[in-house]
């Protein structure tokens, strides 16, 4: 027995014929490390540029005054409320809209309805339309039907509502952060467990009641979540608003919904294809993507720690 | 059986092709406890959901047959799925308080039905949670979620939600499945005094708490109603070989 013991090879050593897979697998780590570091670098890198750039321009007063001399100066403030305007205006046309639409997919569709499947696939599919189609959209649509039609109906055909302004801007960014707000909406809809809605039911609680009563309120934070992510989104498009209300430039606030208005993201676009003086708009234009950086993330930053805590509780 | 509560007819169920209940026809008397056994999947449960309409959310379910609740069929067109549920209520395995506090528990019921007024609330709160033998436990933190409670407590609680809509029927499906001894015994004991003036029907894979807390025993095989008749006789001796064999613990 002893003498067998020693003839037999160890069957788990390290043997020749095993070193191909072994490079292999080696290769396959490397490579997706690298890819990894790869993506990490070149955030850092973005915002590492834009900090470096901006981080002298950037202060309280940059935020807070009007831009001067032809835009060489001064500041951001009215592309900063005009931007806080959309994403309000927007977020008011699309939140309400966005939840009955994802209460209506998640509690009152048949598992099997056409309309439901149709509804859905609209929504994935709009999801994924470029965003200079809204853009396209809008001006279509809102502006040259709507607000024309208006115009021609009401104002005697002198031009009022037909022309880009915050209102129609607002809509056209609405339909395009639909999809996030009704996919989230769904989402925390569908965490609220079976159990309860058949606890209200059994008490004699109408379907709506039941919505009203429990589903609705164990979800409002995802639909706040699902809100947050849109105006982030919202925030930091600049084709939808492209044809539909950006102006390049003004020197007053906007007072109505039919005013044009300034845009963060827009201004970044502006300072850096049509200024005349690029040594002197340079650091503006860093700084202003700094300020709208700023805002998408923190934004996000507010949506991720909202939905942890939602999926804590779910657990 | 003098006093027929429940009276079903024929009573068949579909999950899309599959018959799940099979003619099933009995009556359940008023004011007294009837357990339903059987093993997993005989269709006890299922059985028991067809009395409140709790299956009407499963899309792909069929019923035949007549279900009828002092003497009206609630499958009838012209009943209100809503008022049956109202004078039915139910008790679910899994304890499921509403993530309220233990008042607002208890008044979710009769706030549905429109009662705002608070002193009738206070009263109908009171009552149910004296009524589910909780209310010393509980008198001084209404207030708190009912989340905190221990399982036992939140089954109790959901007792007590179901009594404030005033039912005149009780369902529970296995009610203490989930519970240890202790707070078995404390829901055992509640069934009994609640009989007076309800009548219940209770789902359970206990015999010894079939036997315990039932005045008369369904045994429920494959879908079918095999026998059913008082619960000691059903226990001493029933009339099926299959009833003896599950009674007796040969297979289940």
């Amino acid at each position: 027995m002893e003498n067998t013991m020693d003839i037999i090879e160890n069957p788990f050593s390290k043997s020749n014929n095993n070193k191909g897979k072994e490079i292999k697998e080696k290769a396959v780590i490397g490579i997706t490390q690298i890819a990894v570091l790869l993506i990490i670098a070149i955030l850092f890198v973005i915002l590492g540029i834009i900090i470096y750039q901006g981080r002298d321009k950037f202060s309280w007063e940059f935020i807070s005054s009007f831009p001067t001399d032809g835009m060489t100066k001064g500041g951001i403030f009215p592309a900063l409320i005009g931007t806080f305007i959309l994403v309000i205006v927007m977020s008011i046309a699309a939140v309400p809209f966005g939840t009955i639409t994802a209460i209506y997919l998640t509690e009152y569709a048949h598992e099997k309805s056409k309309f439901a499947a149709a509804v859905r696939f609209s929504i994935r599919t709009l999801a994924v339309v470029p965003s200079i189609i809204f853009g396209l959209f809008g001006l279509g649509f809102f502006i040259q039907f709507m607000g024309k039609g208006m115009d021609s109906t009401f104002n005697g055909g002198e031009l009022h509502w037909g022309q880009p302004n915050i209102l129609w801007a607002s809509l056209t960014m609405a339909l395009l952060t639909l999809p996030v707000i009704i996919v989230s909406v769904e989402e925390a809809l569908k965490t609220i467990p079976r159990e309860l809605r058949e606890a209200s039911l059994a008490l004699g609680a109408t379907k709506w009641q039941t919505i009203k009563q429990v589903v609705f309120p164990g979800s409002i934070s995802g639909i706040m979540t699902g809100t947050i992510l849109a105006v982030s989104r919202g925030a930091g498009e600049v084709a939808p608003i492209l044809f539909t209300g950006a102006a390049y430039y003004l020197a007053t606030l906007p007072g109505s919904l039919s005013d044009q208005f300034m845009n963060l993201g827009y201004h970044v676009y502006i300072m850096s294809t049509q200024s005349s003086d690029v040594e002197k708009t340079m650091p503006i234009q860093f700084a202003t993507t700094l300020v709208l950086l700023i805002l998408t993330l923190s934004l996000n930053l507010v949506a991720v720690v909202i939905r942890s805590r939602i999926r804590r509780k779910a657990k | 059986m003098r006093d027929i509560k429940i009276q079903v007819n024929d009573l068949s169920l579909y999950y899309g092709e599959k018959k799940a209940l099979k003619e099933i026809s009995m009556q359940i008397p008023a004011n007294k406890v009837t357990a339903l056994i059987g093993p997993s999947g005989c269709g006890k449960s299922t059985f028991l959901r067809c009395i409140n309409r709790m299956n009407d959310l499963i899309p792909s379910v069929k019923i035949t047959g007549e279900m009828l609740v002092e003497g009206v069929d609630i499958y009838d067109k012209n009943v209100d799925v809503v008022n049956i549920r109202k004078k039915i209520g139910m008790v679910f395995q899994k304890s499921n308080p509403f993530p309220k506090s233990i008042y607002e528990n208890v008044a979710y019921g009769p706030r549905i039905n429109g009662l705002k007024d608070k002193t009738q609330l206070d009263e109908i709160v009171e009552t149910s949670l004296r009524q589910a033998a909780i209310w010393d436990e509980f008198k001084d933190r209404l207030d708190d979620s009912a989340l905190g409670l221990s399982g036992g407590q939140q089954q109790r609680l959901c007792i007590a939600r179901t009594l404030a809509v005033s039912p005149d029927i009780i369902l529970m499906d296995e009610p203490a499945s989930a519970l240890d001894p202790i707070s078995t015994s404390k829901i055992e004991e509640l069934v009994h005094q609640l009989k007076e003036n309800y009548t219940i029907i209770i789902v359970t894979h206990n015999m010894q708490q079939a036997a315990r807390t039932s005045d008369h025993t369904a045994f429920f095989y494959m879908g079918e109603l095999i026998e059913m008749g008082k619960t000691n006789a059903i226990f001493t001796k029933p009339e099926k070989k299959q009833t003896e064999d599950y009674i007796t613990g040969r297979f289940g």
